[in-house]
């Protein structure tokens, strides 16, 4: 195709071939996790942070523990073990629902969008980068929390392996179905001080419909059902699973830990939201 | 453009091509039909006031904005449908400066380098942008300028063929600028591209290789500094009349001058005769110089 007494255009489709003979891109699984460690590099270095998102969740557990004491029913199980699996499901979504939402839009309002999108990072390697954040984060809460807890209130960790291992997919499908959705709510908030207010609303409602301040099942049927559709309620009852002895069955609205019900609701959620991010996000708002 | 090959050709050459782009917000024209040809390895500044759609056409190449109309091809391709290889080439330095305070400069420059398919060393890097000193500082301690060098530094460390800085100096002291003004300089002495927008005359004068001055969302004029300054031969003969002073534009200012002495009888009082600089040139192409030179018109009849 190229006449050879072209030299000079010769010359210049060998430069131009350049792109493909160069160092390939980096792998999506390296920039993600460069991410990662950016995001909590820098969530830690701001101690304010790190004290807040860590303290809140456990100043909620001490205040808990002083004022719920007896039973729940009749299965021998105090108010503040059952209540230990709220908590920690509202302070996982906290940290990561809000806390990525904000800080989205903080990532949006202080020009990190803007630089991020000069470079070929693609944007599932950044929502990975806060997956990651949010992950670091929750354990960080979970760990205070069991600590405080076991400590201070007196609580039982899990009692067997499979338990244990409940706790643990639960913890990581939770996080990172909230991280996702906390993307999707975040990329359309406009600055930083609508955030707190834009994340924070689902949040609370979430909470208190879905069994974090009260046993669930007394709840209104009404309020069950609408609690049901959302993930709060399915990692509460994933983490009383891991948390509390069968017996307590007995208070459960289905009699049963639905493990496989809580996967697939998280699941749904997860991937729903995960398309929406993927569909909807812009580095940079179109004017 | 009869011979579309040649057109073709020709385009694969240029770092950036853009024929006919326009761009509205909510009704508001930014950008009213800009043509553009920037070649590989220079250094092109698009000179312009605020609001004259810089900062939107220079967004629409890096593919950062949608056009409404208008071909653009950034090297070689429409920035619109690109891809990250097609990114790794490019540089972006953008208008608002980096804010975000927890890293270390190093830690900056070499995790932004890690998006790159082939990045240069950070610490070559800091220290060609003269941040050799604060590399271990944290973002937040630097000032405004220096954060503004972390922003170029980034821009640069993917090693990229084409770079765009927006407005890059603004808010910078004098001695700073300079300093910028010779990084770019190096920069583009090592073969890359530079586009950049400011709405400073002496940058560009100082700076570029290649003038485009923008005004109300069109190009008005692309050359040299050098060519810009003298666009015409005319110069501006002024003196003091009885009612006030009078100036005439004219190409034959020694005609004028005889005239004036003629009808005087002898001195013409306040007489000089002066050359467009190049400032006046730009207020001129911006339209804002009817201000400025109020009392000039090409007849001679004073307003």
């Amino acid at each position: 195709m190229i006449a050879a007494s072209e030299p000079g255009r010769q010359a210049r489709l060998a430069r131009d071939d350049r792109p493909a003979a160069r160092a390939a891109l980096p792998a999506l699984v390296r920039v993600s996790l460069i991410r990662g460690i950016v995001e909590i590099r820098q969530f830690s270095r701001q101690r304010e942070n790190v004290v807040f998102t860590v303290s809140l969740p456990v100043i909620l557990l001490l205040l808990f523990g002083q004022i719920f004491h007896g039973e729940v029913g009749a299965t021998g199980v105090s108010f503040r073990q059952y209540f230990i699996a709220g908590i920690i499901a509202s302070g996982l979504m906290s940290a990561t629902f809000v806390g990525v939402g904000v800080s989205i839009a903080a990532d949006r309002d202080d020009g990190t969008l803007v630089r991020l999108a000069g470079t070929p990072l693609p944007p599932a390697a950044y929502f990975a980068g806060k997956a990651i954040l949010a992950f670091f984060t929750a354990l960080l809460e979970v760990a205070a929390l069991l600590a405080v807890g076991v400590a201070i209130l007196g609580l039982n960790l899990p009692a067997t392996p499979e338990r244990w291992f409940t706790l643990a997919w639960v913890l990581v499908l939770a996080s990172a179905t909230c991280s996702m959705l906390g993307i999707a709510v975040g990329v359309v908030i406009r600055s930083t001080r609508s955030a707190f207010a834009t994340m924070n609303l689902p949040y609370l409602v979430l909470s208190f419909i879905s069994g974090v301040y009260f046993v669930f099942s007394r709840l209104p049927a009404g309020l069950q059902h609408i609690a049901a559709i959302f993930p709060l309620k399915w990692i509460c009852q994933g983490l009383r699973s891991a948390f509390l002895p069968d017996r307590l069955l007995a208070a459960e609205p289905a009699h049963s830990w639905e493990h496989g019900k809580t996967a697939l609701v998280l699941g749904i959620w997860l991937v729903a939201s995960l398309v929406l991010c993927v569909r909807t996000f812009r580095w940079q708002r179109q004017g | 453009m009869t011979d579309k090959a040649s057109a073709r050709a020709q385009a694969a050459d240029l770092a950036v091509r853009v024929r006919g782009l326009r761009k509205q917000y909510r009704g508001a024209t930014a950008v009213a039909g800009i043509d553009l040809d920037i070649e590989r390895g220079e250094i092109f500044a698009l000179l312009g006031p605020n609001g004259a759609g810089k900062t939107t056409t220079i967004e629409i190449l890096e593919g950062h904005r949608r056009r409404d109309a208008g071909d653009v091809a950034v090297l070689g391709a429409d920035p619109s449908g690109s891809g990250r290889a097609w990114r790794a080439r490019i540089g972006v330095v953008p208008q608002t400066p980096t804010t975000t305070g927890e890293l270390t400069v190093r830690e900056m420059v070499s995790h932004f380098g890690a998006y790159f398919p082939d990045p240069r060393d950070p610490d070559e890097v800091i220290e060609e942008v003269g941040l050799a000193e604060q590399a271990r500082t944290r973002l937040r301690r630097l000032s405004g300028g220096q954060l503004r060098r972390v922003d170029v530094a980034v821009g640069i460390v993917g090693r990229p063929e084409l770079l765009f800085l927006d407005e890059p100096t603004t808010g910078f002291d004098p001695q700073a600028r300079r300093r910028f003004w010779d990084l770019i300089a190096r920069l583009a002495g090592d073969g890359t591209t530079i586009v950049l927008t400011t709405h400073y005359l002496d940058e560009a004068a100082a700076l570029a290789s290649r003038v485009g001055v923008v005004s109300e969302g069109r190009v008005v004029a692309t050359g040299t500094p050098a060519d810009l300054g003298r666009s015409d031969d005319t110069a501006t003969v002024s003196w003091q009349a009885p009612d006030g002073i009078r100036s005439v534009r004219t190409p034959a200012p020694a005609g004028c001058v005889m005239r004036l002495a003629k009808e005087a009888g002898g001195e013409v009082p306040g007489l000089t005769v002066t050359r467009p600089s190049l400032e006046d040139r730009y207020l001129e192409l911006i339209g804002a110089g009817s201000g400025a030179s109020a009392g000039t018109t090409q007849d001679g009849a004073a307003q």
